[in-house]
């Protein structure tokens, strides 16, 4: 199979399963007991009104034409109104999904950034001081709830000793950017206004770091597994054998090899983080799509739980994609076998 | 035969840290058990107010200092840990037989089953779990403990169907399957009773490794306040209510975290002795 044959294969496999995860959320939302109108209106809304937002929402319809309409009406940019924020959801969406985007990439980076390296070590000094510091951190990482490290890093650097923000996205004194991309840190490079980038950096450290922590564990670890089996390889004792430099062996030799079962479950960690997300945006009161997320399952908004669960959904759906194609690139036997 | 002179005793014991795993498991499964005669005051559990001893910091007393109200968290916590493993326990009673029997029947039978069942744990694991879990809370009514568990169930039962798929695909040409389908055993027989053992020492050991993440997720689900209710002593609850008073009460917070925080390490580090123990990877 050729590499544009593995592309158009993996694209179509990922809508395929976007439809079949709107069929799962669809139903959930229409298959529950209790009537989803009367459970949005509450106790206390009158029959005339509940059957007005059955008629509103096509309740009354069979559960097929109920899905047909949804689906149609998805791929015209309508999800329906949200019965908590009383506007149309997808504007909600669009205001609040950029927040935990970027909030997620800040996650993602810091996963790379730090979880590799410590793995690296870990396996480079195997059954060394630093193995087990390093094995420690990232064992904590794992078992440790990531609302639990939102509330630990808070206390420690924002109240304890604080040198970072604890709120929002950036300090209210400052004016924001022009809405270009929702991306704080996109935007105020665009204006060339390094103040809110600064301030915007700073606001994303602590809530991307306590997102990232269960992630950073789990790369570690896997790296450490991964990078410690490739030097016991043959290759490796060859090249040392022919006096390469060791810092050449690491990156050029072992680093590779070991790096593709690590990119191969980043995908999954995102899974992970998405979920997170929705802790710890609520603990650092983070204007994103997961904190409204949590708002409108209290609230009972079906159009927004819905949404929110499809976005995330289809967010994950695409850097899986990702992920996959850049697994390819470090590993080309794959399309072979595969 | 003498458990700790056996081989698998010696290979799990191997790494202190699945020692030190097994005891904290034990601990916390013995402090929940007799919890009404270990805490200092099992009547804080329930609907009590002291308001003379409210937010009290750490002392010799209230080792983990008391809540707005005048309870001792030690105690709720402890209290708190009957709900997190009946939460652990149920989910995977639940979870586990129907994503077992779904990899079996993927697995064994293959074709036309294998397509669809595959295909709808494919579409299940798309949906991140905790998500997932999030959405059918918010979809059911008025959220309690039990929605809790049936949702966190919902989203744990693929992650079986595709280790029991994965291992079923792997053994169903082995010698033993060939010749117990010539003497004429049903699927029924083959898949239970020849391919399912083959499956434990995985399935153990990630039920044990699962008991502790099935846990996290569970009390994430209660901290957002869509798990068991107030006055219910539930880890997840207890940090949330503090999380809005910190810096001055950190201690509302803090123990009750550090408490889910020590049970998803011990059944993670017994989950990790068990994998080196049967040698398999889940």
């Amino acid at each position: 199979m050729s590499t544009a044959q593995y592309f158009l294969k993996r694209v179509f496999v990922s809508i395929i399963v976007f439809f079949g995860v709107s069929i799962v959320i669809f139903c959930l939302a229409r298959l529950i007991p209790g009537d989803p109108a009367r459970i949005a209106l509450g106790p206390f809304a009158t029959k005339e009104m509940v059957e007005q937002l059955r008629e509103t929402l096509h309740l009354n319809e069979s559960i097929f034409i109920q899905y047909k309409i949804f689906i149609q009406q998805l791929f015209q940019g309508d999800l329906g109104l949200s019965t908590y924020t009383k506007r149309p959801v997808l504007t909600d969406v669009i205001t609040y999904f950029p927040a935990t985007f970027e909030l997620v990439l800040m996650s993602g980076t810091l996963m790379i950034l730090i979880g590799m390296p410590l793995g690296i070590l870990s396996g480079k000094f195997k059954n060394t001081f630093v193995d087990h510091i390093a094995r420690i951190i990232s064992l904590l990482g794992v078992v440790t709830p990531s609302f639990l490290w939102a509330i630990i890093l808070m206390l420690l650097f924002a109240f304890w000793m604080p040198i970072l923000p604890v709120s929002e996205r950036m300090n209210e004194m400052l004016d924001p950017p022009k809405l270009v991309t929702g991306l704080l840190l996109v935007d105020s490079l665009i204006e060339g206004n390094f103040v809110v980038f600064k301030d915007a950096f700073l606001h994303l450290i602590l809530p991307g770091l306590a997102i990232a922590m269960p992630a950073i564990g789990n790369v570690a670890r896997l790296t450490r597994t991964n990078l410690s089996d490739i030097y016991e390889k043959q290759y490796i004792e060859f090249a040392k054998s022919y006096s390469f430099s060791e810092y050449k062996i690491a990156t050029k030799y072992a680093l590779k090899p070991a790096s593709i079962p690590t990119v191969t479950i980043i995908g999954l960690d995102f899974a992970f983080m998405l979920g997170n997300a929705f802790l710890v945006e609520t603990v650092f009161v983070w204007p994103g799509i997961a904190k409204y997320g949590v708002e409108v399952i209290l609230a009972k908004d079906l159009n927004g739980i819905i949404a929110t669960a499809l976005i995330i959904t289809t967010f994950f759906l695409i850097i899986n994609m990702l992920v996959d194609f850049f697994v390819l690139l470090l590993n080309p036997r794959i399309t072979i076998t595969d | 035969m003498n458990l700790f002179k056996s081989k698998y005793y010696y290979k799990f014991s191997q790494n202190p840290l699945s020692i030190f795993g097994l005891v904290i498991v034990i601990g916390v499964i013995f402090l929940a058990i007799f919890a009404p005669y270990i805490t200092p005051f099992p009547e804080h559990v329930g609907p009590f107010t002291d308001f003379a001893n409210k937010s009290k910091p750490p002392s010799s007393t209230y080792i983990f200092g008391t809540d707005k109200i005048g309870r001792d968290i030690f105690t709720r916590c402890i209290y708190g840990y009957r709900i997190s493993l009946t939460l652990g326990i149920v989910v995977l009673a639940i979870a586990v037989p129907i994503g077992v029997t779904m990899g079996l029947c993927a697995g064994y039978i293959g074709r036309k089953t294998e397509l669809v069942l595959m295909r709808i744990t494919d579409v299940f694991l798309a949906i991140p779990a905790l998500v997932l879990a999030l959405s059918i809370i918010g979809l059911l009514d008025r959220p309690n403990l039990f929605y809790t568990m049936i949702a966190v169930s919902m989203a744990w039962w693929p992650w079986y169907t595709r280790l029991i798929y994965n291992i079923t695909r792997s053994i169903k040409t082995e010698g033993y399957i060939t010749a117990a389908e010539i003497m004429g055993a049903s699927k029924f027989h083959i898949m239970f009773k020849e391919i399912l053992p083959n499956c434990l020492p995985s399935l153990l050991t990630k039920i044990t490794l699962d008991l502790g993440f099935v846990i996290l997720v569970g009390s994430s689900l209660s901290f957002l306040g869509l798990g068991a209710q107030a006055p219910t002593p539930d880890l997840g609850t207890m940090v949330a209510k503090g999380a809005s008073m910190l810096p001055d009460t950190w201690w509302f917070s803090l123990f009750p975290g550090f408490a889910i925080l020590i049970v998803v390490l011990g059944f993670n580090l017994v989950g990790d002795g068990l994998k080196d123990m049967f040698d398999v990877d889940v």
